[in-house]
C-alpha cells in the first residue's frame, strides 16, 4: 500500500483539479478544495487506525529511487512523533479552507495555494530522505508567501518577504549542511545516500557535529521561532489572512520543533547535548519575553502571535530536557498549541470579519451580544492558559516535570511563564468579553453562524478530549519518543544521565487560579 | 588522411539556413516575411536531428582542428534549442518593433554557427574564428532596433568591449603560438603541459592568462561585467535572453574544453584566482540586481550572478565540476530564456515595458504567463523542485565534495540575496493592485509555445533530473 504517498499527494491532485473548474463557479471550487482536504483527513484517520503503538520506528514506509546517481530516494515513513502532527495538519487544513468561506477575491488561486501548502506540510512531516525533506520544506514556503502576500493585510508584502527571507536564511545553510553531511557519510561509509536512518549511524567528531547542528538548529530555530529569531512572526501573523494564520501557527511553527526532534537531535546528539544549556536558556527567555510582550499588545492578533513565542518556548524546553517526560510533553504541547492557537486565530478572524478591527479596546461586553462565540472563546482561552481538564494543562505539566528533572531552575522560571500566560490571556478575555457593552457598533453584532460553529467545534471537542483523556495520544508517542531519548543517552559522555522514569508527584508548578489536580494528567502508564 | 565531413553537417545546415533566409528575404513581399521564422526554425530542427544522429560518435576533422564528440554535440543541441526558442519568442516582438525579419533570423543563425565552432574547436585559431563570427552577429542583433537610441548605444558599447576581449584572446593565442613553437593546437599545448612543471614556458602561461581574461569578458564575470546591463537593456528582449543563455553557454563551453580539459594540469594554479572571480561575480551580480527598477536590467545582473555560480563548477574542475556545469547550463537555459520571453510579451508597439510596475496585474490577467514567470523567478532563486534548485544543488555538492565548503556557503548566502529581487517580480505580478487595465500583454501563440517549452524544461529538470545528469556526465566525459 502506498498510504503515505496517497496522503501527501491527495491535496495536490485536488489543486490540479481546481485548475479545470472555471473561476466563476466559486462554490464548486470550494467544494472541490474542501473535498480534497477532507479526503486527506479521512486517509490520515485510516492511517491512525492501523498505526501500531508498540513500534517505535517507522511505519508505512515507502522507498523508491529518485535520483540514483546521487543516492537520493523518495523515502517516507511515519512514527509516533510525526503521526499526530500529520493528523493535526490534515485536520486544520479543511478547517482553514472552511474558514475561508468569506474570501471572495481570486478564490481559485487561494484554494490552489492552500492545497499545495498542505502537500508541502504533510510531505515534510513524513519525509525520511534529507533531500526530500528539504524539497518539501521549501515547497511549503512558496504558497505561504502567496497567501500572506496576496490575501494579507495592509503591510502584507513586507511581512511576506520578511517571512521568506528569515526562513530561507536558515534553510539555505541547512542545505549546505545536508550536502556536507551526505558527503561525509560517503567518505566514511562509501555509501552515497541522503537517507536519514542511514546517515544517523554516522559518528562525526565533536567540532564538526557542532557546526552541522548549528546550521540545522538555526534553520529550525527561525521556524519555531526561538527567541531571538522570532521577529518575523508577529508581522507574518498580523498580515496573514485568517486561514493563513491558522496554518502558520497550527502547523508551520511545529515544523521547526519537529525538525529538532527528527533531524537535529538524532543526527547530532552530542552537539545537541552541548548546545542544550544555550537552547534551554533561550527557550526560557522566550517563554517569559513572549508573555510579557503579549501582555502589552493592543491588537488581538499580535497578542496571540506573541503568545505563540511563549508557548513554543515551552515546547523547546521540553525537547531539550532529553527525558521521556519532557519530550512527550513537548509533542503533546505541539498539538495543543496547534489546536488552541489555531482556534484563537479563527476566533479573532470571526470577530474581525464582523467589526473590521482587532483592537482590544474596541470591544467589551460581547458576552451579552454573542453568547456562543464567547463560550467557545472561553474554552479556548482556558486551553491556552493550561487549565486542568483541558489539553494545555497536560502538555505544560509534562514539560515542567521533565524540565524539573533535567534543569530545575528552568522549570521554576518557565512556571512563571505559565502565570504570566494566565495574566495576559485572562486580562485580554476580560476586556473583550466582559464589562459593559458600551459601543454602539458592537450592539449590532451577529452571533456565530452554523458554518462558523462547524469550523471551530472539532477543535473545541479535541481540546476537551485531549484534556481529560490524553492516554491514547501519549501511548502512541511513547515508543518513538523513547527512541530519541535512548539515542541521546547513548551518546552521553560529559553530561550526566537523567533519570527519565516519570515521577508525577506534587511538584506541578501550575500557575493561574486553579490548583493542579494530581490525579488528572497521567503521563502514560509505565 | 581523408577528411570525413559528415560531422560538420549540423554546422553546415545552420549556415545554409542562414543563407537561405538572407536570399529569400530579397524575394519575399513584406507581408510574406513571416515565413522566414519558420525556415529558420526548420533549419535548426534539422540541424538538431543531425546532431542527434551523430550522437555517440567521435570524430576529429581538419587535422585535429575540430572535434565532434558528445561534448560538442551537447552544446550544439543546447545552442540550437536556445536559438529555436528565441526565434519563437521573437516572431511577434520584431513585428512590433519593426525590426527587419530577414536579417534578424539570419544573424541568429550565423551566431549559432559561430557558437558551434567555439564549442568544437580544438585549435585556437578556429576557436577565435567561431568566437568572432558569434560576436559580430550578436553586436548587430543588439543594435537592430534602430529607432531606439539605447540600442545603438548598446551595440556600440558591446562592440568596443567585445573588441577589447577579442584583443585579449588574440594576443593570448599569439603568445601560445610562440610558446609552443608554432602551433595553436590545444593538443600540442596539452602535450607541453604534461611535462614537469618547471619546464612550462612562461610565455605559455601568459598566453593562457590572456585567454582566461578574454573568456571572462564574454562570460560576463566580474570585474569584466560592466557592459552587461547596458547592452542587455538596449538589445531587443529576446536577443538579450539569447545572449544571456547561448553566448554565455558558448563561452563556458570553450572554457570547459580549453581549461577543464586541455589545460587541466594548470587547475591547481588557477583555483584561487578563479575562486575569487566566482565569489566576486555572484556577489556583485546579486547585490546590484537588488536595486534595479527595470526587470530587464535585473535579469542582466542576475545573469552575471549566474555566471558566478557557473564559475564554481570551473573551480571544482574534473568530471564532477564538468557535470555540474553542463547541468546548470541546461536548467539556466530553460529558466532564463523563459523569463526573458515573458518579459518580451509586455512589449507594446515601440515601447518596451520592462519596469517592475509594468508587470502589475500580469499574474491575474494572463494566468499562464504570470504563473510561468513566477516559476522562472522561483527557479532562478533556487526554490525546489525546479531546475534552478537542482542545478544549484549539484554545484554546491560538487564544491563541497571537492573541499570548497566556503564556496558553497557563499553561494547559499548569495541565493538568499537573490530571493529579494526575484520575489519583487512576483510581488509586482500578484500583489500590487491595478495596472493591468488597458495593457495588451501579447497573445502571440508562438510566444506561449516557447514559454511553455521553457516551463516544461524548468519543471522537468527539477523533478526528474536523472536523465539530464547522466547526459551531462557522458557529454563531459567524452572529452577524454
Amino acid at each position: 500500500m502506498r498510504d503515505l504517498s496517497l496522503l501527501v499527494f491527495l491535496p495536490t491532485l485536488g489543486a490540479l483539479g481546481l485548475l479545470f473548474i472555471p473561476r466563476q463557479q466559486t462554490s464548486a471550487l470550494f467544494k472541490a478544495a474542501l473535498g480534497a482536504s477532507v479526503l486527506t483527513f479521512l486517509e490520515a484517520l485510516w492511517i491512525l487506525r492501523r498505526f501500531d503503538p508498540a513500534i517505535g520506528g517507522m511505519q508505512f514506509g515507502e522507498r523508491a529511487a529518485w535520483i540514483p546517481a546521487y543516492g537520493i530516494d523518495y523515502s517516507v515513513g511515519l512514527d509516533g512523533i510525526s503521526l499526530f502532527l500529520v493528523l493535526l495538519t490534515a485536520l486544520l487544513s479543511p478547517i482553514a479552507i472552511l474558514a475561508s468561506w468569506t474570501v471572495r477575491d481570486r478564490i481559485k488561486e487561494y484554494l490552489f495555494f492552500m492545497l499545495v501548502l498542505e502537500t508541502g506540510m504533510l510531505g515534510a512531516f513524513v519525509a525520511l530522505d534529507l533531500f526530500l525533506f528539504y524539497v518539501f520544506w521549501e515547497v511549503m514556503l512558496v504558497p505561504m508567501y502567496f497567501l500572506i502576500g496576496v490575501w494579507g493585510g495592509e503591510r502584507r508584502v513586507y511581512a511576506a518577504l520578511k517571512f521568506v527571507l528569515f526562513t530561507m536564511a536558515g534553510s539555505l545553510l541547512m542545505l549546505v549542511a545536508i550536502i556536507y553531511l551526505a558527503t561525509r557519510n560517503y567518505q566514511v561509509t562509501q555509501v552515497l545516500t541522503f537517507d536519514l536512518m542511514r546517515i544517523s549511524h554516522l559518528h562525526l567528531p565533536h567540532e564538526e557535529q557542532l557546526w552541522l547542528f548549528s546550521a540545522f538548529a538555526l534553520s529550525f530555530a527561525i521556524k519555531v521561532p526561538l527567541f531571538p529569531f522570532h521577529t518575523w512572526l508577529p508581522d507574518a501573523h498580523v498580515e496573514a489572512p485568517t486561514a493563513g494564520s491558522v496554518i502558520l501557527a497550527g502547523v508551520l511553527l511545529k515544523m521547526g520543533t519537529y525538525g529538532f526532534l527528527r533531524f537535529a537531535i538524532p543526527l547530532f546528539p552530542e552537539a545537541a547535548l552541548l548546545a542544550a544549556p544555550v537552547i534551554i536558556a533561550l527557550a526560557v527567555i522566550g517563554i517569559i519575553y513572549g508573555a510579557l510582550v503579549a501582555m502589552m499588545q493592543d491588537d488581538l492578533k499580535k497578542l496571540v502571535a506573541y503568545s505563540s513565542v511563549s508557548h513554543l518556548g515551552f515546547v523547546m524546553l521540553g525537547l531539550f530536557t532529553f527525558n521521556l517526560l519532557g519530550i512527550e510533553g513537548a509533542l503533546y504541547q505541539m498539538l495543543n498549541h496547534g489546536l488552541s492557537t489555531g482556534a484563537l486565530f479563527l476566533i479573532v478572524g470571526m470577530i474581525y470579519e464582523r467589526r473590521h478591527t482587532r483592537m482590544i479596546a474596541d470591544f467589551g461586553g460581547l458576552w451579552k451580544q454573542l453568547p456562543v462565540f464567547s463560550a467557545i472563546f472561553l474554552v479556548v482561552t482556558f486551553s491556552s492558559i493550561g487549565l486542568p481538564g483541558l489539553n494545555g494543562f497536560v502538555g505544560e505539566f509534562l514539560i515542567l516535570a521533565g524540565a524539573f528533572h533535567a534543569v530545575p531552575g528552568s522549570a521554576v522560571l518557565a512556571a512563571t511563564g505559565v502565570v504570566l500566560g494566565a495574566v495576559y490571556m485572562l486580562w485580554m478575555f476580560r476586556r473583550v468579553v466582559f464589562g459593559p457593552l458600551s459601543r454602539p457598533e458592537n450592539q449590532q453584532l451577529q452571533d456565530l453562524s452554523p458554518r462558523e460553529v462547524v469550523v471551530i467545534a472539532p477543535i473545541v471537542g479535541l481540546i476537551v478530549f485531549m484534556g481529560i483523556y490524553p492516554q491514547p495520544f501519549l501511548s502512541r508517542m511513547k515508543s518513538s519518543a523513547e527512541l530519541v531519548v535512548q539515542r541521546v543517552e547513548s551518546q552521553t559522555l560529559a553530561v550526566p544521565v537523567i533519570e527519565s522514569e516519570p515521577q508525577r508527584e506534587e511538584q506541578a508548578p501550575q500557575g493561574g487560579e486553579q490548583p493542579p489536580e494530581p490525579e488528572e494528567p497521567t503521563p502514560d502508564g509505565k | 588522411m581523408e577528411n570525413n565531413l559528415i560531422p560538420l553537417l549540423p554546422a553546415a545546415e545552420v549556415l545554409l539556413t542562414a543563407l537561405t533566409v538572407l536570399v529569400m528575404d530579397l524575394y519575399l513581399r513584406e507581408e510574406e516575411k513571416g515565413i522566414l521564422a519558420w525556415i529558420g526554425f526548420l533549419g535548426l530542427a534539422i540541424a538538431g536531428g543531425m546532431s542527434l544522429f551523430l550522437w555517440g560518435g567521435r570524430e576529429a576533422l581538419f587535422g585535429e582542428a575540430l572535434r565532434v564528440e558528445n561534448f560538442s554535440l551537447f552544446f550544439m543541441l543546447l545552442f540550437l534549442t536556445a536559438a529555436a526558442v528565441t526565434i519563437l519568442l521573437s516572431v511577434s516582438y520584431i513585428e512590433e518593433a519593426a525590426i527587419r525579419a530577414g536579417e534578424f533570423y539570419a544573424l541568429i543563425l550565423f551566431s549559432v554557427f559561430g557558437m558551434i565552432l567555439m564549442a568544437a574547436a580544438e585549435d585556437l585559431i578556429l576557436f577565435f574564428l567561431g568566437f568572432e563570427t558569434m560576436s559580430i552577429a550578436v553586436y548587430i542583433l543588439t543594435g537592430m532596433w534602430r529607432e531606439r537610441s539605447e540600442a545603438s548605444e548598446a551595440a556600440m558599447k558591446y562592440f568596443l568591449v567585445g573588441a577589447f576581449a577579442a584583443g585579449f584572446l588574440l594576443y593570448g593565442i599569439a603568445l601560445i603560438y610562440g610558446a609552443t613553437g608554432g602551433s595553436t593546437n590545444l593538443g600540442r599545448v596539452a602535450a607541453i603541459l604534461s611535462q614537469p612543471k618547471d619546464q612550462w614556458p612562461l610565455l605559455l602561461l601568459a598566453g593562457v592568462f590572456l585567454l582566461f581574461v578574454g573568456l571572462a569578458f564574454k562570460a560576463a564575470a566580474a570585474p569584466f561585467h560592466f557592459w552587461v546591463p547596458d547592452v542587455y537593456e538596449g538589445a531587443p528582449t529576446p536577443v538579450a535572453g539569447f545572449m544571456s543563455v547561448a553566448v554565455k553557454a558558448a563561452a563556458f563551453a570553450a572554457w570547459a574544453r580549453i581549461f577543464l580539459h586541455r589545460l587541466s594540469p594548470l587547475q591547481g594554479d588557477w583555483t584561487l584566482p578563479l575562486k575569487v572571480l566566482a565569489i566576486l561575480t555572484m556577489t556583485v551580480g546579486n547585490l546590484l540586481a537588488i536595486s534595479q527598477s527595470s526587470v530587464k536590467r535585473m535579469l542582466a545582473y542576475s545573469s552575471i550572478a549566474h555566471a558566478g555560480y557557473l564559475l564554481i563548477a570551473l573551480v571544482v574542475g574534473g568530471e564532477m565540476g564538468g557535470q555540474a556545469l553542463l547541468f546548470y547550463l541546461l536548467s539556466y537555459t530553460a529558466m532564463a530564456l523563459g523569463a526573458f520571453g515573458v518579459l518580451g510579451s509586455l512589449k507594446e508597439g515601440a515601447k518596451d515595458n520592462e519596469a517592475y510596475r509594468d508587470l502589475a496585474g500580469l499574474g491575474f490577467k494572463r494566468p499562464f504567463l504570470g504563473a510561468a514567470m513566477a516559476l522562472f523567478m522561483l527557479s532562478l532563486a533556487g526554490f525546489p523542485p525546479l531546475g534552478g534548485f537542482t542545478g544549484k544543488f549539484y554545484l554546491f555538492r560538487a564544491a563541497i565534495v571537492a573541499g570548497h565548503l566556503d564556496l558553497a556557503i557563499i553561494g547559499a548566502i548569495n541565493s538568499l540575496l537573490s530571493v529579494v529581487f526575484y520575489l519583487k517580480v512576483i510581488v509586482a505580478m500578484y500583489m500590487e493592485q491595478g495596472g493591468a487595465e488597458g495593457k495588451p500583454f501579447s497573445r502571440a501563440p508562438y510566444l506561449y509555445l516557447a514559454v511553455a517549452a521553457c516551463l516544461i524544461g524548468t519543471i522537468y529538470l527539477g523533478i526528474f533530473p536523472s536523465a539530464a545528469l547522466d547526459l551531462s556526465l557522458k557529454s563531459f566525459a567524452s572529452l577524454r
